[in-house]
């Protein structure tokens, strides 16, 4: 019978040309299960008279899907076994870190990506520096430009990487090696900052409401500044780059200082009883200001080798 | 410098080694960093000094059993990878 041969010639084709984005059409309809079997009989000629070029995959493919339980049972066990893992995967995760945090700090859209990144290019006109609140809870970036968020920072690190193996391939002194070499020494930098950052924090009993992810997050957009010095000095060469440092360091540190200053500062009007605040001011002062410090020496430190 | 992540861990391998070796009785209450130090001070008036005697007392009765562990995987990897 050419019945077997022609369900493998079909299995073929199939799995080739199935176009993964119309399987749940295909899945939720199962009452042409019964016809296709009907059908078949209609595809057999078609598909023997088609003979080695099999041009018509996409029209006899799914119903034919619905003829081979195999398959069928195989999609169905494989989907069970990927929803397993998913769960086991986001239990395992959950223990170290909230994924709801995680998300809040992804919950960004194209308006606040464009208007941070002009901020943090040119703070000088920004008002007001406040994060607001609803009812206690920050409000997302979605809808305050003042929250830090995480999607610029990763983007701007995968980009710095990118960036960095094409000045060094520019230079001529490009290997696979160097571009891990260049990302794991700048993720190494930011992991130094943040805990010497929370080392601090901890020490002077600083009571602030910077978690981690936000401390890693205003770490990270120092990357927006690097790119923006890196660039400077590809286009414009050597003094184009220590001008886009200038540039990008002034702004990053005008940056710092007033978004920290908000949450590591108390306000005056908290800090008016007795012993309130046995941390003096200066020694919060001092955490800010050497934050920001240390950006332009680190940005100095991560790209000068890119540009010689 | 060139980092890898894998530097990173040594430093904080090493760096928490040498946290954890303090002796109590030997050395820290003879500069004046012992447990029964640091009593005092009610209200939000901890202090640096109170802050790192804790983070020293913690980090050795948290870490002393894992970095038995962790040293031990360190240096079976150091032999067998230089």
């Amino acid at each position: 019978m050419d019945l077997p041969h022609q369900g493998y010639r079909a299995t073929k084709p199939r799995a080739r040309a199935a176009p993964p984005t119309a399987d749940s059409v295909l899945f939720d309809d199962t009452s042409s299960a019964a016809p296709a079997m009907n059908s078949q009989g209609y595809y057999t000629p078609g598909y023997n008279m088609a003979g080695p070029s099999n041009d018509m995959q996409g029209g006899a493919g799914p119903n034919n899907l619905f003829a081979d339980p195999m398959a069928n049972a195989a999609m169905m066990y494989g989907s069970s076994l990927a929803n397993q893992g998913k769960d086991i995967v986001n239990k395992e995760i959950s223990r170290f870190m909230s994924i709801n945090k995680l998300k809040y700090f992804f919950a960004v859209d194209t308006r606040y990506v464009m208007k941070k990144l002009m901020i943090l290019m040119f703070p000088y006109t920004h008002q007001d520096w406040e994060v607001r609140y609803h009812r206690d809870t920050p409000l997302t970036p979605r809808q305050d430009v003042n929250a830090p968020d995480l999607y610029i920072p990763t983007m701007a690190f995968i980009t710095y990487i990118l960036l960095a193996g094409m000045a060094l391939g520019i230079q001529k002194r490009f290997s696979p090696e160097v571009l891990g070499l260049c990302a794991s020494t700048a993720l190494v930098w930011v992991i130094i900052e943040v805990l010497v950052m929370l080392l601090s924090l901890y020490l002077l009993t600083v009571h602030s409401d910077l978690s981690t992810f936000d401390l890693i997050a205003y770490s990270g957009y120092k990357y927006v500044g690097m790119i923006f010095t890196v660039l400077c000095g590809l286009l414009f060469g050597s003094d184009g780059y220590y001008v886009g440092l200038a540039w990008s360091s002034c702004a990053l540190m005008f940056f710092i200082v007033r978004s920290l200053k908000m949450k590591i500062i108390p306000s005056l009007s908290t800090d008016t009883m007795g012993t309130g605040s046995s941390t003096k001011p200066q020694f919060r002062l001092y955490i800010t200001v050497v934050t920001a410090v240390f950006q332009p020496i680190i940005i100095y430190w991560l790209t000068s080798h890119l540009v010689r | 410098m060139a980092f890898t992540l894998y530097s990173l861990i040594q430093a904080a391998i090493l760096c928490v080694n040498a946290v954890a070796v303090l002796h109590e009785e030997r050395f820290l209450s003879k500069i004046g960093w012992g447990v029964d130090q640091s009593v005092g001070g009610f209200g939000d008036e901890p202090g640096v000094k109170v802050q790192m005697m804790n983070l020293v007392r913690s980090v050795r009765t948290v870490m002393r059993v894992p970095l038995i562990a962790v040293n031990a995987v360190c240096i079976v990897l150091l032999l067998l990878f230089g």
